[in-house]
């Protein structure tokens, strides 16, 4: 085997997208449920890159960069939600922040 | 053969970062983590062939987006995330469950979709600055500007949320 098939970049792409919903699930932590979501963001994109290799387009990559951009609008504004639940509540627990909970 | 060599080494560091993320305790611990897969996702884009994302994979997640994650965890003096009690439903059945979804994905990408071909490093760089903008300053010449506006709003959100009430 010389080359590496597409596939096995596609599949790290689900294996990392899967590893980012766990830790969204999972843990209790605000700022780590935010880098889970930036853990899916990223494997998203190179699932994108991968296609945009598969058709020899540079859509994809197009769309990727898109991603990033608003990847990073979304960290700075959900950082500053942060910032604020913590000024307010004094935690970052995820299961202490439950008043919109029924 | 290089190829395959680098993209077996910065795979494994991409999965061995995740769980890592997932794992750890400490925040500041997922946030290196974090950047482990970043970096090595940057060199998997470099061998797609997309250079100017990998150069901006680099220097917006790695430098910006972790920059203001540990600056939040130093500012927040984040600790050791107190273990509580999980609902019984996602203890029992959330492992399986995540199995089976990258079980699905590898089965819809191995066998459903159409075979696809091998990345050779090199035989295609579509990725440059150069054809980048050339499409982004064209086609999609209207996306552009819509996520300048966003940006721009987004950048009033943070200050609107994050500054310090004057009384």
């Amino acid at each position: 085997m010389e080359h590496v098939p597409l596939s096995w970049y596609l599949i790290l792409s689900a294996v990392l997208f899967a590893l980012g919903v766990a830790g969204f699930i999972y843990r209790k932590s605000v700022l780590t449920v935010f880098m889970s979501i930036e853990l899916m963001l990223n494997a998203v994109n190179l699932s994108f890159i991968s296609f945009s290799y598969e058709l020899q387009r540079i859509d994809g990559q197009i769309y990727s960069f898109f991603v990033m951009v608003v990847a990073a609008a979304e960290a700075a504004v959900g950082l500053a939600i942060i910032l604020t639940i913590f000024k307010n509540r004094g935690t970052l627990q995820i299961d202490e922040v439950d008043s919109m909970k029924l | 053969m290089i190829d395959t060599i680098l993209f077996i080494i910065f795979a494994i560091v991409a999965i061995v970062s995740g769980f890592n993320l997932v794992l750890q305790k400490h925040p500041i611990s997922s946030a290196l983590s974090l950047m482990g897969v970043m970096g090595s996702l940057a060199v998997l884009y470099l061998l797609l062939g997309a250079e100017f994302l990998a150069m901006t994979q680099m220097i917006v997640y790695g430098g910006a987006v972790m920059v203001l994650f540990v600056f939040v965890i130093m500012l927040l003096n984040a600790g050791t995330e107190k273990g509580s009690a999980k609902s019984w439903f996602a203890q029992i059945a959330g492992l399986p469950l995540l199995l089976c979804l990258v079980a699905l994905l590898g089965f819809l990408i191995r066998s459903v979709l159409p075979p696809f071909r091998h990345v050779e490093f090199g035989s295609w760089v579509g990725g440059t600055a150069e054809h980048i903008g050339q499409l982004l300053f064209t086609t999609y010449l209207l996306p552009f500007e819509v996520i300048s506006i966003l940006i721009l709003i987004a950048i009033l959100g943070a200050v609107v949320l994050a500054r310090k009430e004057i009384d």
